[in-house]
Order: structure tokens, then C-alpha cells, then sequence
């Protein structure tokens, strides 16, 4: 790791000590982060365009609610059931998926995600419907509660963040990440290349299931509810502007954009809470119209200048 | 090493290919000329399957490749490059042919090791780089590499597949005139077993680099000879050398 980075993860720490009363905030912007650096193997670097990703971090969050609600409540076996779970339904909506792209691919991903919603909705026996997932309790981590403070929360989203960020990284860095960067940048010479490029889209898809599963499942954990917004179109869409303010295609575009995006939600909602995504929007449109490769793109370009 | 018989292939009542059969052995440097529109580049799309024909076969070494999805046919041997750039934008020249390398030796669904481990295919890349003289660029973001180069990147993309027939649609397409030839001793020196057949316009290269020459027009195949037989025959002189001889 570069100096920037350790001294990156080294201050994500500091709310342990610096906002001990904001520890939730912080969970939720780590299981965000998580959530759109999925998001960011999709769109940064496969160029695949989602506006559906909720389904999979739904589908995480309701696995491991109904699992400690039904069967038993330990959180690691949880998340890896949760996210195995997305994954499966990753692996199987992608065959579909793979095949569009463009305007047809944003549809369809829309329509998959609104489907589930919906389906999640109306069974209301299994999810709870309108009123959410009550009755999921969670057991001790490794022998720590989940406290009222969200010590053990932010510790818990904040490892498994890192951890997914780890092996994201590795597959950005590996042949399969460079060929989902051929896919992206001409998906037309990969098969004169000898590339099987749905295969390769295939997998990377199943993997970004994975990744917003376990986002998904550490949100249930750690806030012991589930409410039909995990796999609502706010939170694709939310999901989409944050990766897009962050910077797509960039492993710290996701985690930027969502300190920014939640930190800001959280201090314009406490001014203004009717009116916050004026403020939101606004963002959105300076950031698209002066850094295209958004903030960490701008800054990135900044830090070259300056050299 | 490459056959094709009787390729047909309409788009609505537009004929684009009609009984089209090939014979390329191997080893031997092919021209495809013909006018425009006569369907040169339908037929490098139809023998490497980025289109289906109506009917008719293709085989390669022997083997029935018909059926095969385009990136199954360059896993046999049969590569082609575009007539307008078709490379990755932001990625370097050395990325870019590394990446065909590792497809052709399946390394690329490999997703918990890092590239430099695979440091012997890299360096196969380097030196495919190296030959095209393309080695001073190698770690330039394609897009920002001059025309010329873009071009070279082309053949060097379409080499690292190994390919025992390269199909070239216009390597020297956009390309000033006074340097295609220079981009044509870079093609006449690749490796003396692979079979090439390149479209051209230009009839200095292509008299002075193809062994032989294919004259399509209306999507038929007119005749097929040697550069000799070619320049002496009256209908190509009709249909396509003498419009080019009243132009000049």
C-alpha cells in the first residue's frame, strides 16, 4: 500500500476517538462505501450501467435478517450467508443482464430491482411488508455486543469494508481486472481478441452481488432491522450518485463519495430536512459539469498539476 | 490453411456476398482489392464470425469453423485487425497487447493473482512491442499514441493471438500516403508461415507486397492471380483498374 492509503485507513479509525457520538453515521457510510465499491467493479470498470444494484443488497440484508430471526444469530456465518446468498442470485439474473447494454441494460436492471422490491413487498409473511423485519437479534462478535454507541458496529462494517477493499483491489489488479478494462474501453475488439467477454461479465457480476450482499447483511447486523428501503430504487439510485461523485473506476471513488454524500445528508438533513436533495442535486450537476471523473478525479488531476 | 466455399450473404435484397470461395494456403501474403462497396470488409467479417453467412462454409486448417463464435475462431488461429481503429482508448500499448496474450493463454478469468506474476506473458507482449517498434511507447495510454502508432498497435493486438491467418482491413487506412509503405515492410517482415490477406487501394503496395491478389466486385469473386495476371487481365482493367487509370 502507498503512504496516501495506510494514512487513508489509519484515519478511518479516528472516529473511534474524534466523533464517538457519530459511530453509526459511520457505520452506515462504511457499509455504503462497501456497497458502492461494488457498485464501481460494475460500472468503473466493467461499464456495466446499473440502476437496480439494490436487489442484491436487499436480497444480503433479507437473508441475514430472516436467518437470525428464524435459525440462529451468530453475525460472521450471517454475512456469509447473506452474501453468498446475493451472490447466487448475482450469478443467476446475470446470464440475462450480460446480454444488454446501453439503455436496454439500465432498463432491465431497473425492472429487476423494482420486481424484487415489489415481490418483497407483498410478502409481507416472510418480510414483514411496509412495517420492515422485526425480531432479528444478533449475537455477540467474537464475544463483543453490538452496543448502543455502535463501537462494535463501526469496528465490524469498517473490518469488512477493508477486507472486500482488499480483494476488490486484487481483482482490479489482476488479468481479470485488465479484462474487464478491455470490455469497458471496446467491447467490440474482445472477441476479435479471443475474449470471452459474457463469461468475463458473468463473473464479475456474480462478484459485485457478493460484495452488495455482505453490504446488505452487515446492515441488518448492525442496526438489528430490515425495512423495505434496502432494496428500494433510492437506494440504486443513491448508490449510482455517490459512485459517480466519488469517482467510477477509481477504488476510492466509492468510499469518497459515500463520507461525502452521507456526511453531507446528515448535516444538510439536520438544517433543512424537507429540502436536502436540492443540495444533493446541486452537487451532482457541478460535479458531472467541472470533474467528469469526479472528486477523486479531480483531486487526482490537482495532486498531477502540482508535481 | 483457411478455405471458405460458397459464402452467400444478403442484407434485405442487397446482395454483399455471393458463391464466395477462397483458397488462402499457407505462408502466402493475399490482396483483396475491389471498389467500394464491393464487400471486401463483409467478407473478413464473414470468415471471422462477426457475421453469420446465409450459407456456405469456412474452414480453417482443415477444420469446419461455420459454427464457431468469433472468439472461438481467433482461439484456432484467425485473427483480424479494423479498418478503423477498434483498440482500447485508455488503456497503454503494452496493457493492450498483454491483455490478448492472456486471453490466448486463458490466464485472463485469473482473479486472485496480480498481473506482475504473470510476468512472462508480459514480456511476450513487450516483445511483440518491440518488433512493431513500438517498444518506446509501450507504457503510453493508447489514445494519446500518434496515428501511425495506433495503427502498428492494430497488427500488434491481432499478433499476440498467434494467428496462423491475419486478416487486415486496411492496415493503412488514414495513413499518408508516402508512409503506408513503411507500414507495409513492417507487415511483409512478420513471420514467413502466416498467412495474410490485406485490403488495399493503393496499387503501388499492393503490386509491390501481395504475392497474389483476389479482385472482388458486387460481392462475387471477379478473379484471383498473381499480380501479373491480375494487371494483365481485361476485365479488372474494365472494372476497376481502368476507372482508376481515367481518375489519374
Amino acid at each position: 500500500m502507498r503512504p496516501l492509503e495506510i494514512a487513508f485507513w489509519a484515519a478511518t479509525l479516528l472516529p473511534f476517538v474524534v466523533t464517538p457520538d457519530y459511530l453509526s453515521l459511520a457505520s452506515q457510510i462504511a457499509i455504503t462505501a462497501l456497497f458502492a465499491l461494488s457498485l464501481d467493479l460494475l460500472l468503473g470498470y466493467a461499464g456495466i450501467v446499473s440502476l437496480g444494484h439494490a436487489a442484491y443488497f436487499g436480497f444480503g440484508a433479507y437473508v441475514a435478517g430472516l436467518l437470525s430471526k428464524h435459525y440462529w444469530s451468530e453475525p460472521l456465518s450471517g454475512l456469509v450467508i447473506g452474501a453468498a446468498a446475493a451472490g447466487v442470485l448475482g450469478y443467476a439474473t446475470s446470464h440475462v443482464i450480460v446480454r444488454f447494454r446501453h439503455l436496454a441494460l439500465i432498463m432491465l436492471t431497473l425492472g429487476l430491482g423494482l420486481l424484487l422490491a415489489e415481490a418483497a413487498n407483498s410478502a409481507s409473511w416472510l418480510t414483514g411488508g411496509a412495517d420492515g423485519l422485526q425480531g432479528v437479534k444478533m449475537a455477540p462478535l467474537l464475544g463483543f455486543k453490538f452496543d448502543l454507541y455502535g463501537r462494535t458496529a463501526y469496528a465490524y462494517s469498517l473490518a469488512v469494508l477493508f477486507l472486500l477493499f482488499l480483494l476488490a483491489r486484487r481483482i482490479i489488479h489482476s488479468p481479470f481486472g485488465l479484462a474487464l478494462r478491455g470490455i469497458r474501453e471496446n467491447a467490440l475488439r474482445m472477441p476479435a481478441i479471443g475474449a470471452p467477454s459474457l463469461a468475463h461479465l458473468r463473473k464479475v457480476y456474480t462478484i459485485a452481488a457478493v460484495l452488495a450482499g455482505a453490504a446488505g447483511a452487515v446492515l441488518t447486523q448492525t442496526t438489528s432491522t430490515v425495512s423495505l428501503e434496502v432494496l428500494s430504487f433510492g437506494r440504486s439510485a443513491d448508490v449510482l450518485v455517490i459512485l459517480i461523485l466519488g469517482g467510477a473506476g477509481r477504488l476510492y471513488g466509492g468510499i469518497v463519495g459515500a463520507i461525502i454524500y452521507m456526511v453531507a445528508r446528515d448535516q444538510l438533513a439536520g438544517m433543512n430536512p424537507q429540502y436536502w436533495y436540492f443540495w444533493i442535486g446541486l452537487l451532482l450537476v457541478a460535479v458531472v459539469m467541472f470533474l467528469p471523473n469526479g472528486i477523486l478525479g479531480g483531486l487526482s488531476a490537482l495532486g498531477k498539476k502540482a508535481q | 490453411m483457411l478455405s471458405a466455399k460458397k459464402l452467400n450473404k444478403k442484407f434485405g435484397s442487397l446482395v454483399v456476398a455471393q458463391d464466395v470461395a477462397l483458397e488462402l494456403p499457407a505462408g502466402v501474403r493475399y490482396a483483396l482489392i475491389g471498389p467500394n462497396g464491393a464487400g471486401k470488409t463483409t467478407l473478413i467479417n464473414l470468415l471471422t464470425g462477426m457475421l453469420r453467412p446465409d450459407s456456405g462454409e469456412i474452414s480453417l486448417a482443415g477444420r469446419d469453423i461455420t459454427g464457431l463464435r468469433p472468439e472461438a475462431r481467433v482461439g484456432a488461429g484467425l485473427a483480424r485487425t479494423f479498418q478503423i481503429n477498434t483498440l482500447f482508448p485508455r488503456l497503454s500499448a503494452l496493457e493492450s497487447v498483454a491483455l490478448a496474450v492472456l486471453e490466448r493463454e486463458r490466464h485472463a478469468h485469473n482473479w486472485w493473482r496480480a498481473l506482475p506474476a504473470f510476468e512472462p506473458w508480459i514480456e511476450e507482449a513487450h516483445g511483440i512491442l518491440e518488433r512493431l517498434g513500438l517498444a518506446d511507447v509501450a507504457h503510453r495510454v493508447t489514445r494519446e499514441l500518434a496515428y501511425g502508432q495506433q495503427r502498428l498497435l492494430e497488427i500488434a493486438v491481432a499478433l499476440a493471438t498467434r494467428p496462423r491467418v491475419l486478416l487486415l482491413d486496411e492496415p493503412a487506412a488514414g495513413v499518408p500516403k508516402g508512409e503506408s509503405a513503411e507500414l507495409f515492410t513492417v507487415i511483409a517482415g512478420l513471420a514467413r508461415e502466416l498467412t495474410i490477406l490485406f485490403i488495399e487501394h493503393d496499387m503501388n503496395v499492393v503490386f509491390r507486397f501481395a504475392s497474389r491478389i483476389i479482385v472482388m466486385v458486387g460481392g462475387r469473386i471477379l478473379l484471383e492471380g498473381t499480380p501479373d495476371e491480375v494487371a494483365r487481365d481485361a476485365r479488372v482493367r474494365e472494372v476497376y483498374l481502368g476507372k482508376h487509370a481515367r481518375a489519374a
